[in-house]
């Protein structure tokens, strides 16, 4: 379970959160959406211990995060933009976070398969095209069976294929009570995923609910419009 | 027994005749009087000095013997207060007595013309700062001879005053003081006429060779290495030649100052290094000559202050820090035909202006072509680099040395010349270097 | 600390990979190998390869230091996403970078060095010295490019401050030190000088070699006062303190920075 607790962030002028307060539950899957810029990225880093709150407290699974790294050995996360060591293979950067997280013993390697990653495993990353790191990114997200499931814009860049194995995996990993927390703009492709939404503008949690209960907010027959009514109604 | 001794010590006298440069014939006729004289008509028996002789002590057989007399000192040790020779006399050590000084007194003092010493060590004069204590002490005398003797850890060596006409030849000098107050002179000379000081070896003295107030006279083939302050201290002693002498590794290189007509030719001056080391230092010299010198590794190869007219021709100076410095006060020198080759700084002046003659020298920091091929750069060389203009000025500035901002420096100077003296150039440098 | 060598080994791995490192190495060899070729005098050559070092080793260092940051800023996201301690991740990046540009000044020095050295009497100590000079520029420029890189998150301002940096040590701080020796001429300025040195890590380098050298004779007073400051135990050993504190202190405060910066 994650409770965040008037969560605030500023980037000098710029107020990324304002007093986000939010609870994921344990095996939730919660759909993070809004505009470009309202913070969604910054409120997964903030989870991540990537980017320091500015003041309000984040606490996973009873843990108070304040610059602790151990907790992160639960999260699998998958950036919205992958980058690698240029020079080094796609194996070598498997068994290179294999190596760092050390802790897992057992690995998931069905994406791996399912993706058909190994014909790419003695290539240099910076052989890859751009479709390929992001299979390479979902794969190492998936690797270490996490409990919680931290997915940027998990579909960007993939092919429609490799997108549908992916939503495959996540239901799956749901299924298997993962909590999974993820962002997209594309709004049809992964919204049939959701069961809870965090409707983020300018900073701001705006909507925090199922996804029922949205629609039926809304009077929108789909989640698409639910949004796109709450953006335009502000 | 006697007259074999005889005939066996003519043969090395005579010897030594030749090695003096009699000519040939002068020599056998020489050779033949004196085999005479040994054979047969002894005008005076030589007096042997030995444990197994009739003299135990030199001093003894000196007061036996008239002018003209050999005294023969069979290998020993003697102790003997100072010797004091006051006779003309051969004194010859066979298998090198040794006369020492027991580390209180002078050894030997001579105070008669024509005296011969040869053969001996000397040692251990110890030290008296006001009888300057000698191993060997010539005063007011002529025509001596002190060749062939070892001197070890002496205060003085051989120190001759008011002398004229006397050879210092093929003696060996070593001393062991490493402080220079407490430390004499190797061979000094002190108001002296026509000397020859040739083929000594002189090592850890004060300084090597002294000369002061000394006329013409000559200094030949001498090494004088790591002595502690100058291999050679040279003062007004006008009209004099060295030649063909090696000094190296001494505390503050070789100094020739207040001096006229000196001929300075085919010494080497090497790894005269330190705070205060010159190869050559010139202070007040004029109308002299330096030529085909070696400088080698020197702090600051020669130094020229209040030098005027002095040719510096044919010589060499190789990597030392600064080959020439020239002061201000030093006028109408010419330099050419020398080779200037890896110095870290070829010239340094203290002067934006400079009256000296630089002409025809190779430099290996010259970077100027020779379209016409005549041998002869086509653009001048300024040997004066900024940096080391402003260090003459500035000695702290030192520490910038090898930054790349000094590089800069010199390079922008180089291409605007504004600071360095403009006439010090060499109009004509030679591309290839003088074998 | 086993992270932290998981961490530098992957770096070196990568690092080792890339052309750039190879063209680094192979600069270091042909100035060696043509230097000696050229020259017989070994200090002669210890001196030219001195400058290079002193003027190569932190330019290269600082500005590979500034880019190689920036450019795996992602990575360094994907990292820090792992179980990992981000000052364990700096210190890694860090050291993943500094031995492979250290090891690449040293084997390309070094090889000619043997192959052709051997005509040359060698002086073991010179060498020591110089080897010394070239890996704490390294270690030194390194550190201070990455306390620029994650100070700035600007790329151009970052590189262009690196750059600056560079200069200001190579070339203005001398240019300083020379208007304050002319200002104050009639001052012993020995002493200060020998002060001053010590906050410019390339001149004090600079200095450590020269008067290893004999060109410490040249000096002159101001050669002995330096001498007997850098070249007694004591003065050594303060020196490389320094030195070693031009590589710690913006390593830490960069380490500092590293660890509250957001991502």
């Amino acid at each position: 379970m994650i409770t965040i607790d008037n969560l605030c962030k500023r980037f000098g002028s710029l107020e990324a959160l304002k007093n986000v307060s939010a609870e994921i539950k344990k095996g939730s899957i919660t759909y993070l959406v809004g505009p470009n810029a309202s913070g969604k990225t910054t409120l997964i880093k903030s989870i991540l211990g990537l980017v320091k709150p500015t003041s309000g407290t984040i606490i996973l699974d009873g843990e108070i995060l304040n610059g602790n790294f151990r907790y992160r050995e639960k999260i699998g996360y998958m950036p919205q933009i992958a980058s690698f060591p240029e020079n080094l293979t796609v194996e070598e950067i498997v068994n290179m976070i294999k190596n760092f997280r050390e802790s897992t013993k057992t690995y998931d390697e069905e994406l791996i398969d399912k993706l058909i990653l190994q014909k790419e495993f003695k290539k240099r990353l910076k052989n890859l095209s751009g479709g390929t790191r992001q299979k390479v990114n979902a794969c190492i997200a998936f690797l270490f069976n996490p409990d919680i499931l931290i997915l940027d814009e998990p579909t960007a860049g993939l092919d429609p294929v490799s997108s549908s194995i992916l939503k495959d995996k996540i239901l799956s990993e749901h299924k298997n009570g993962k909590t999974i927390i993820f962002t997209s703009h594309i709004l049809s492709e992964l919204e049939e995923l959701a069961e809870q939404v965090f409707f983020l503008l300018e900073g701001q949690i705006r909507f925090n609910g199922t996804k029922d209960k949205l629609i039926n907010f809304t009077e929108k027959q789909n989640l698409e419009r639910a949004i796109a009514s709450i953006m335009i109604g502000g | 027994m006697l007259n074999q001794n005889g005939i066996k010590h003519y043969l090395k006298w005579s010897f030594c005749f030749l090695s003096e440069g009699l000519t040939k014939r002068r020599t056998v006729l020489l050779f033949i009087i004196g085999f005479l004289i040994s054979c047969g008509v002894n005008f005076s028996k030589p007096l042997l000095v030995g444990s197994n002789h009739n003299f135990k002590t030199i001093q003894s057989a000196l007061s036996s013997a008239k002018d003209g007399d050999t005294i023969f000192v069979y290998s020993g040790v003697y102790v003997e207060n100072t010797i004091l020779v006051n006779k003309a006399v051969k004194i010859i050590g066979i298998n090198r007595p040794i006369l020492s000084g027991d580390n209180k007194h002078e050894i030997m003092k001579i105070k008669s013309d024509n005296v011969l010493v040869r053969g001996f060590l000397f040692r251990d004069t110890g030290l008296n700062f006001i009888y300057d204590n000698a191993a060997i002490k010539l005063d007011s005398v002529k025509y001596c001879t002190i060749e062939e003797n070892k001197f070890i850890n002496n205060f003085f060596g051989i120190y001759l005053s008011r002398a004229s006409n006397c050879i210092v030849i093929n003696n060996e000098l070593e001393a062991f003081q490493t402080k220079e107050t407490y430390s004499g002179n190797g061979i000094h000379l002190w108001q002296c006429r026509e000397m020859t000081i040739k083929n000594n070896k002189i090592k850890g003295h004060r300084d090597g060779i002294y000369f002061e107030f000394v006329k013409r006279s000559e200094i030949e083939g001498n090494s004088s290495q790591s002595n502690l302050r100058y291999g050679l201290h040279f003062m007004f002693s006008d009209s004099c030649r060295y030649y063909n002498n090696y000094f190296t590794k001494n505390g503050a290189g070789v100094a020739v100052m207040f001096t006229k007509n000196v001929d300075m030719s085919n010494n080497i001056f090497e790894y005269n290094w330190g705070g205060a080391a010159y190869g050559l230092l010139l202070k007040d010299i004029s109308d002299s000559k330096i030529l085909r010198n070696q400088f080698i590794k020197n702090t600051c190869a020669i130094y020229f202050e209040g030098c005027n007219r002095v040719t510096t021709l044919e010589n060499n100076f190789l990597e030392n820090g600064t080959a020439i410095r020239l002061m201000a006060n030093s006028m109408d020198n010419l330099f050419t035909k020398n080779n200037f080759i890896g110095n870290s700084f070829d010239v340094n002046t203290n002067s934006t202006k400079s009256y000296n003659t630089f002409e025809s020298n190779y430099w290996s920091e010259y970077k100027g072509y020779d379209l016409n091929k005549d041998g002869i750069g086509d653009i001048p060389f300024r040997p004066v680099k900024l940096f080391s203009f402003i260090i003459e000025q500035n000695r702290p500035a030192l520490i910038l040395m090898r930054s790349l901002f000094v590089d800069i420096l010199n390079v922008a100077e180089n291409i605007f010349p504004s600071l360095t003296p403009k006439t010090l150039m060499d109009s004509k440098p030679k591309m290839t270097k003088y074998l | 600390m086993n992270i932290l060598f998981k961490i530098i080994r992957y770096q070196i791995h990568d690092i080792s990979r890339s052309k750039w490192l190879l063209f680094y190495t192979l600069f270091f060899f042909l100035i060696t190998y043509g230097l000696i070729s050229f020259s017989n005098d070994q200090s002669k050559v210890i001196l030219s390869l001195l400058n290079v070092a002193l003027i190569i080793i932190p330019l290269v260092s600082i500005i590979f230091g500034t880019v190689y940051l920036y450019n795996n800023k992602d990575y360094i996201v994907l990292i820090l996403s792992q179980p990992i301690k981000r000052k364990i991740l700096y210190l890694g990046l860090y050291l993943g970078l500094v031995i492979p540009l250290a090891f690449s000044f040293v084997i390309g020095t070094l090889i000619p060095l043997i192959i052709l050295g051997k005509n040359i009497p060698v002086q073991i100590m010179l060498i020591l010295f110089l080897f010394a000079a070239g890996l704490f520029q390294t270690s030194i420029f390194v550190s201070i490019s990455f306390l620029i890189a994650t100070w700035n998150e600007n790329k151009i301002l970052g590189l262009g401050l690196s750059i600056f940096t560079w200069l200001l040590f190579s070339v203005l701080y001398d240019g300083l030190l020379l208007l304050m020796i002319n200002i104050f001429q009639n001052y012993p300025l020995e002493k200060a000088l020998i002060g001053f040195s010590v906050f410019n890590p390339v001149d004090l380098a600079r200095i450590l070699v020269i008067l290893k050298l004999d060109v410490a004779a040249l000096m002159g007073y101001t050669g002995a006062v330096f001498q007997k400051f850098f070249n007694t135990n004591f003065g050594i050993v303060v020196s490389f303190l320094f030195l070693i504190g031009w590589t710690v202190i913006p390593l830490m405060i960069g380490k500092r920075k590293f660890s509250k910066k957001d991502f």
